[in-house]
C-alpha cells in the first residue's frame, strides 16, 4: 500500500476523531480519568507526533510511518475468527496465563476481569476502570503523567482498553503471566492499548509480553505500560518484539520502583519495521535493584531506537543496562541512555553499557549513554562499543575447521547469548535461543500467528553445526 | 607431506619471508628455530591460511595439493593443525562445544556420521587426563580468562581431540614454566605416530629437551640458513645467533 497522507494531515484526521467518539472513549471513565485525558489530548494538540527537532527523537524519523491513512480502533473487533489459534502460545512447556490483546482490546471469554485463586486480578483495562476506580485512580497516569511526547500523550487521552494486572501485597504468582499484543488490521491501523499493572508490597510476577503483528498490512501500535513494583516486591519481565516489516512499534513502559523491590526487564527485538522502546525507571525508594537488558537483531531497512531513562531518586540502589544490537544490511539503530542520579541518590551504583556489532558499511548505529550526576559519593560507569565481528576470532574457529559462515554465526549467538543467557523462565530461553539463531540464519522474517510460532514443537530449529552446549556454566 | 619451496611472502609491501624451502615428511618431528622477526609465525600463518599476507612466489605443496589455493576450514579438515602462540579468547562459546563442533565439521568433511555424544565426552576425558587440565575448564568460554599456561595447555588438549595429521607449533612452549612444558611435550610425545608430522617453532632448546626433533632449522631473514640434526640446538643455545651471521 502506498503512503497517502502526511503526518499532520494525521495528526488532524486522529484528533476529528477522537472529538467524534468522545463517548465511546470516555465511556468506562471517572471523571477524574476524562480530566486527565482532556490535559493529554491537548498536549498531543500542542506536541503532534515527536519529529526529529526534538533531541530524543534526532535520529528516528517517524515521516513514513506516520505517512499511512490510518483508521482507529475504538470498538473492539466484533466477530473473531480463529481466536484460539491466533492466540495460541507453542512454546513447549512454557505454561503461562494468557492475556490476549487484538488491536488494542482484550479478548476474553467470559468475564472481563478474573480473580485468580490468590487473589491476583487480571484482565480487560477498560472494565477495571469501572470495577476497581479507587486502584485506577490511584495509579493511572501517575508515573507517565500527560506522556512525555506527543504519542504518548495521545495514548493517554484516547487510549481505552489494555491489560490490568494487580497483584496483591505478600502475593507471590506462580505461573508467568503473558500478555499477546497483536495487530491485525483489515485496513491500515492505528491502535492505542494502555496497560497497568501493580505489584503490592512483597508480591512477585514473571510476566512475558509479546508485541506481534497478524498480516502483512502496515499496523501502528502506540503502547504505555504503567508498572508499579510495590516495596520489596519483585518483576520479571520479558518482552518479545516481532511485528512485519511494514509495522510500527512504539512501546512506552514507566516502571516504579519502592524501597527494595527487584526489576529484570529483557526486551528482544526480532523483527520490526520501527520499533522504538521507551523504558523509564523510578526507583522511588531505597535499596532498589534493577536489570535492564535489551537485544536486537535487525536486518533489510529496519530501524529500532532503544530510549532509557533510570532516575535514581533515592540512595542505595543499583541500576545495571546493557543492550546488544546486531545490525545487517541497511538496518539502523539508535541507542540513548541517560542515568540520572539525585542530589539525595548517595551510594549510587549504575551501570550502563551498548555494544553492537554491523555486518555491514550501510548499517548503523548511534549510540548515546549518557550519565547526569548531582550526587558525590557514587559508582557511575557507562561505555558504547560499535565494531565488525572480530577477523582474529574468525580465523582462529575456522582453523578449527569450521567454515566460514558457520564461523559467524557462533560469534553472533555468542555476542547475543550474554542477553539471552538472562531469561530466567527455561522454556521461553530455549525459544529466543532458537528464534535467535534462526534470525542470524536468516530465516526468520515474521511469524505468522504468535510470536513465538517460530518453530513446531516437533522440530527443534537446527544449526548446521550443534550449538546445544554452547552456554557456558562459569 | 609437505612440500614448500622457494616460498615468498609479504605483508604490507614489505617481505617477510624470502625463499623458504622445506620439506616435512610423515613421521617427522622438524624445529625452527630463530631470532625474533625472522618470519617463524608468518611461515605458520601460511601454512595455516591466515589471509592478511601476500604470497609473491613459490609454491607450497600439501599431500599433494596446493595448498594456498585451499581455504582454513578445508586445510583443518585435512589434516592441518596450528596451535597459535597468542590463543584468542572467545566469549560466550564453550570449549565443549566449540571443539565437538569442529570435530562434527571435520568428519562431515571426510564423510563420516558425527561423533555420539558418549564417544565424544569419553574421548575428551582421555585428552584432558593427557594434558592435565581440569575439568572445570571445558566448561568455560574458549580461553576467556584462562593463563598464559592455560591457554598453550588448551592449544594442545585442541590438538590432541583433533589428531591432525601435520600440527604447527608456534612458540608453544613461551611463558610455560617446566611442568607445563613437560605436559606439552608429553602431548606431543603420545599422539607422535609414523603418519603424522610436527613442526615445532620456539627460541629455546630446552623444549627440544622433551620433544626430540629429527631435523632442526634455522630462520634467519626470512629464509632457512642451515639445517641439522637436534645437536644443531644444542650449538644455537651455546653460541647464539650472531654466530650464523659469519
Amino acid at each position: 500500500m502506498q503512503p497517502l497522507v502526511k503526518n499532520n494531515i494525521l495528526k488532524e484526521k486522529i484528533i476529528g476523531l477522537s472529538r467524534e467518539n468522545r463517548e465511546d472513549i470516555i465511556g468506562y471513565d471517572t471523571p477524574d480519568i476524562t480530566k486527565i485525558r482532556e490535559q493529554a489530548l491537548s498536549k498531543f494538540v500542542d506536541l503532534g507526533f515527536p519529529d526529529q527537532s526534538v533531541e530524543e527523537w534526532r535520529n528516528t524519523n517517524l515521516d513514513n510511518a506516520l505517512s499511512y491513512d490510518y483508521n482507529l480502533a475504538f470498538h473492539p473487533v466484533k466477530k473473531i475468527t480463529n481466536i484460539e489459534s491466533i492466540f495460541k502460545c507453542n512454546v513447549p512447556h512454557l505454561n503461562t496465563l494468557l492475556l490476549p490483546l487484538l488491536n488494542g482490546w482484550h479478548v476474553f471469554m467470559g468475564e472481563a476481569l478474573k480473580t485468580l485463586e490468590d487473589g491476583t486480578i487480571v484482565g480487560s483495562f477498560a472494565h477495571a476502570i469501572k470495577k476497581y476506580p479507587e486502584i485506577i485512580g490511584r495509579h493511572f497516569s501517575k508515573y507517565s503523567g500527560a506522556g512525555k511526547n506527543g504519542l504518548e500523550a495521545l495514548n493517554t487521552a484516547i487510549a481505552q482498553d489494555g491489560i490490568f494486572i494487580y497483584v496483591p501485597e505478600g502475593v507471590e504468582v506462580k505461573s508467568p503471566i503473558q500478555i499477546v499484543n497483536i495487530i491485525r488490521p483489515e485496513s491500515n491501523i492505528f491502535v492505542q492499548a494502555r496497560n497497568l499493572i501493580i505489584l503490592g508490597k512483597n508480591s512477585k510476577l514473571t510476566l512475558v509480553h509479546c508485541d506481534d503483528s497478524y498480516n502483512l498490512l502496515p499496523g501502528f501500535s502506540n503502547t504505555v505500560t504503567e508498572v508499579f513494583i510495590g516495596e520489596n516486591a519483585k518483576l520479571n519481565h520479558n518482552k518479545l518484539q516481532n511485528i512485519n516489516n511494514d509495522s510500527t512499534i512504539i512501546n512506552s513502559t514507566y516502571f516504579h520502583q519502592k524501597s527494595n523491590s527487584k526489576l529484570l526487564y529483557n526486551a528482544i527485538s526480532l523483527n520490526g519495521g520501527l520499533i522504538r522502546n521507551n523504558t523509564y525507571v523510578k526507583l522511588n525508594g531505597e535499596g532498589c535493584e534493577t536489570n535492564i537488558l535489551g537485544l536486537y537483531l535487525m536486518d533489510k531497512t529496519q530501524h529500532i531506537d532503544n530510549y532509557t531513562y533510570i532516575d535514581h531518586v533515592k540512595p542505595n540502589c543499583n541500576s545495571k543496562k546493557l543492550f546488544k544490537g546486531i545490525l545487517d544490511e541497511k538496518a539502523t539503530g539508535v541507542f540513548n541512555g541517560h542515568v540520572h542520579v539525585r542530589r539525595d541518590a548517595q551510594n549510587t551504583n549504575a551501570v550502563q553499557k551498548n555494544q553492537n556489532i554491523l555486518l555491514t558499511d550501510t548499517a548503523k548505529i548511534d549510540t548515546k549513554p549518557f550519565l547526569e550526576i548531582y550526587a558525590d559519593d557514587v559508582k557511575c560507569s557507562h561505555g558504547a562499543t560499535v565494531g565488525q565481528l572480530n577477523t582474529e576470532a574468525l580465523f582462529y574457529i575456522r582453523s578449527r575447521g569450521i567454515e566460514e559462515r558457520n564461523a559467524e554465526l557462533l560469534l553472533m549467538y555468542a555476542f547475543a547469548a550474554e542477553v539471552i543467557n538472562h531469561i530466567s523462565i527455561d522454556a521461553l530461553r530455549d525459544r529466543i535461543d532458537d528464534m535467535v539463531k534462526k534470525r542470524l540464519r536468516g530465516e526468520l522474517s515474521v511469524c505468522d500467528q504468535c510470536v513465538l510460532h517460530c518453530s513446531s514443537q516437533e522440530q527443534p530449529v537446527q544449526f548446521d553445526i550443534d550449538m546445544s552446549l554452547l552456554k557456558t556454566n562459569n | 607431506m609437505l612440500s614448500i619451496k622457494n616460498l615468498k611472502v609479504s605483508i604490507n609491501e614489505k617481505e617477510i619471508l624470502k625463499g623458504l624451502s622445506l620439506e616435512v615428511n610423515a613421521g617427522e618431528i622438524h624445529a625452527i628455530m630463530g631470532p625474533n622477526g625472522t618470519g617463524k609465525s608468518t611461515l605458520a600463518s601460511i601454512i595455516a591460511g591466515r589471509d592478511i599476507f601476500n604470497v609473491d612466489s613459490g609454491e607450497v605443496i600439501y599431500k599433494g595439493k596446493n595448498l594456498l589455493e585451499m581455504a582454513p576450514e578445508v586445510r583443518a579438515c585435512d589434516g592441518i593443525f596450528l596451535g597459535f602462540q597468542y590463543p584468542v579468547e572467545i566469549p560466550g562459546v564453550s570449549i565443549t562445544n566449540f571443539l565437538r563442533t569442529a570435530m562434527n565439521e571435520q568428519r562431515k568433511y571426510r564423510g563420516l556420521e558425527p561423533i555420539t555424544a558418549k564417544e565424544f565426552f569419553a574421548k575428551m576425558e582421555e585428552k584432558k587426563k593427557l594434558v592435565e587440565i581440569h575439568s572445570k575448564l571445558t566448561n568455560r568460554s574458549v580461553n576467556e580468562g584462562f593463563s598464559g599456561g592455560e591457554k598453550k595447555k588448551n592449544e594442545i588438549f585442541q590438538m590432541a581431540m583433533l589428531e591432525p595429521e601435520l600440527a604447527i607449533l608456534d612458540e608453544t612452549d613461551s611463558g610455560l614454566d617446566i611442568d607445563a612444558l613437560k605436559i606439552v611435550a608429553k602431548g606431543v610425545n603420545s599422539l607422535r605416530t609414523e603418519n603424522n608430522a610436527f613442526i615445532v617453532i620456539t627460541h629455546y632448546q630446552r623444549l627440544l629437551d622433551y620433544i626430540v626433533p629429527d631435523f632442526v632449522h634455522v630462520l634467519y631473514e626470512g629464509k632457512i640458513v642451515k639445517t641439522g640434526g637436534k645437536e644443531l640446538a644444542f650449538e644455537l643455545e651455546e653460541k647464539g645467533y650472531e654466530w650464523l651471521k659469519n
